[in-house]
């Protein structure tokens, strides 16, 4: 064999180097162009002053500092990680019983059921949102559901342009991305791990606790980090059913590239913003090493 | 006992597991329920039956702009990141390069990055290089959005395919470009098909994204985004909302079924 390759080697290398050129190519303009090259541009754009052009005007630390020493935005990044936060624990916390029942309960319907949790991941995210806002409005599906069955008299403002609402319409949008890696995860655990612990005599409890939580900790980590990272930028949510209250960072950049005009400062926010959920990813990965580790 | 009582726990966790399900659809199956509800409000009681918020669809030429704008950069974008995700993953794999390897890793990267900060990088590079908001742009940012699942959809099934075939394939003789196309690619084509239609979804359905890189021609999402503001035009956006959900649900289950299909006859 591989005298047959030798032979072809000389006669391939030439169509070999323009067939990897050709491969490499389109992943290389994406990966390189349209990823590292504008997220560089953005790192640039936030050091500079902004004179109304495109690139700004002279380097400045300007951005930052008034990032750093305005207390709006503090209150905003904090509003933003708090509901980044809890929706990423309520999307894996009720997304695990789901992924447990698919790895260990399922059986034959495993894969319909699969089918069916995935399936919102494929609709429109804006439709979504907008179905919240049908739900919670005051004219709207749950004020009218509650006063037609009688359980309360006239429509509340409650529901609508709070947080909380931010909170469920981003946890019920975001509910399919985290099943899929904590499913993942419990389903590559092998059984005989589970036959152990209970033949040395573990209740299923403790099963639970010392052996499938443990080794399902990647899953759901990773769950939780397809989660969090984008409902911390969002802003279309907020937008539709969070009301001033409940601006969060992804808003102000928002506003900075639209009616607030000033590229400079929404590119530091968004530096900010990546900072942020790099510290997210390096936590996130050194927990991972010491779950993993354990396995 | 401890079967039993597992068997028992299974139960529970089935009847969780559609409230679950109930939660995931119930608020999703209101647009279709109310854009046939006969009122301008979405709210009990339902006022009988309609089939008036469909017609409205009907004629609209803003609306069907949009679509067609929608459609073409979905097949574009479609197209567009496909080739990527086919392309980084069989180099990735195959390729035993550190180049390729770290195109890969910065190919699924866009997934760690929020949608809004994606926006924002494209919009200041599209008007650095004088292209500005437009089609193109929003074809670009959407290419991105969808990169991340071709790449992972098409890894993993290059991944499936034995080693052997692509192995034998070379030994007899062909080139890296005919295993490439002749072998491998016919192989992986059900799934090949499953990414453009999941990218093709992605793209017709982003809006976090278009938002910022759109010209003067909306895209679907744009539109519905532009009506929400009035609320007369809310039963239109239902019965519009109605239609889309359903060619996703149809477009996203044949993909599915497609990306299993195809390596029932593997080699052991």
């Amino acid at each position: 064999m591989s005298s047959i390759v030798a032979s072809e080697a000389p006669a391939g290398s030439g169509s070999s180097r323009g067939f990897r050129f050709a491969m490499l190519l389109p992943g290389g303009l994406v990966t390189f162009f349209l990823i590292l090259f504008a997220l560089g541009l953005v790192l640039f754009l936030a050091l500079r002053g902004n004179d109304g052009s495109l690139l700004g005007a002279g380097f400045t630390a300007g951005n930052f500092i008034t990032v750093l020493s305005d207390p709006l935005y503090w209150t905003v990044t904090l509003r933003s990680l708090v509901i980044a936060g809890l929706v990423t624990l309520a999307t894996v916390v009720t997304a695990y019983p789901v992924a447990y029942y698919l790895a260990f309960h399922a059986g034959r319907r495993r894969g319909l059921l699969l089918f069916l949790v995935t399936l919102p991941f494929w609709t429109s995210y804006l439709l979504r949102v907008f179905a919240w806002k049908i739900v919670l409005a005051y004219n709207g599906v749950l004020n009218s559901a509650l006063i037609q069955s009688g359980i309360w008299s006239e429509p509340t403002l409650a529901f609508l342009n709070t947080p909380a609402a931010v909170v469920v319409t981003l946890a019920h949008a975001y509910a399919p991305f985290a099943i899929l890696p904590i499913y993942v995860a419990l389903d590559t655990i092998p059984k005989s791990l589970l036959e152990a612990a209970s033949d040395l005599g573990a209740r299923p409890f403790t099963t639970f606790r010392r052996v499938v939580l443990p080794n399902s900790m990647p899953g759901v980590l990773a769950a939780a980090l397809v989660v969090f990272v984008p409902t911390v930028g969002d802003y279309v949510t907020p937008a539709m059913v969070g009301g001033p209250a409940s601006t969060m960072i992804g808003t102000l950049i928002q506003s900075q590239f639209g009616k607030a005009n000033d590229w400079p400062f929404g590119a530091a926010l968004s530096v900010c913003v990546m900072l942020v959920i790099l510290c997210v990813v390096l936590v996130t990965r050194s927990a991972d090493r010491k779950f993993g580790s354990r396995t | 006992m401890s079967a039993a009582r597992t068997e028992n726990g299974g139960r529970w966790l089935g009847v969780y597991v559609i409230a679950y399900l109930v939660f995931l659809y119930l608020p999703v199956l209101l647009i279709p329920l109310f854009s046939f509800n006969n009122s301008i409000q979405a709210a009990f009681p339902l006022q009988g039956f309609t089939l008036e918020w469909y017609v409205t669809l009907y004629g609209n030429p803003a609306l069907s702009g949009a679509l067609l704008n929608s459609l073409v950069i979905g097949v574009v974008a479609a197209a567009g990141a496909t080739l990527c995700g086919i392309t980084v993953s069989y180099m990735d794999l195959y390729g035993r390069s550190p180049l390729a390897a770290t195109i890969s890793a910065i190919a699924r990267l866009p997934v760690l990055i929020p949608g809004v900060i994606v926006g924002i990088s494209l919009l200041i590079l599209v008007n650095l290089i004088g292209l500005g908001p437009s089609r193109i742009a929003i074809v670009l940012g959407h290419i991105l959005v969808a990169l991340p699942t071709t790449v992972v959809i098409m890894r993993s099934r290059f991944a499936a395919i034995p080693k052997t075939i692509r192995e034998a394939a070379l030994d007899l003789g062909a080139s890296d470009w005919t295993t490439f196309r002749r072998v491998m690619l016919p192989l992986s084509l059900p799934a090949i098909i499953s990414a453009f239609m999941l990218a093709f979804l992605i793209s017709f359905d982003e809006f976090i994204v278009v938002f910022f890189l759109a010209g003067t021609e909306p895209t679907l999402p744009l539109y519905i985004w532009s009506q929400l503001r009035f609320p007369r035009s809310l039963p239109t956006v239902m019965a519009l909302g109605t239609a889309i959900l359903a060619a996703s649900f149809i477009i996203a289950g044949t993909a599915e079924l497609l990306r299993h299909r195809g390596l029932g006859a593997k080699p052991s």
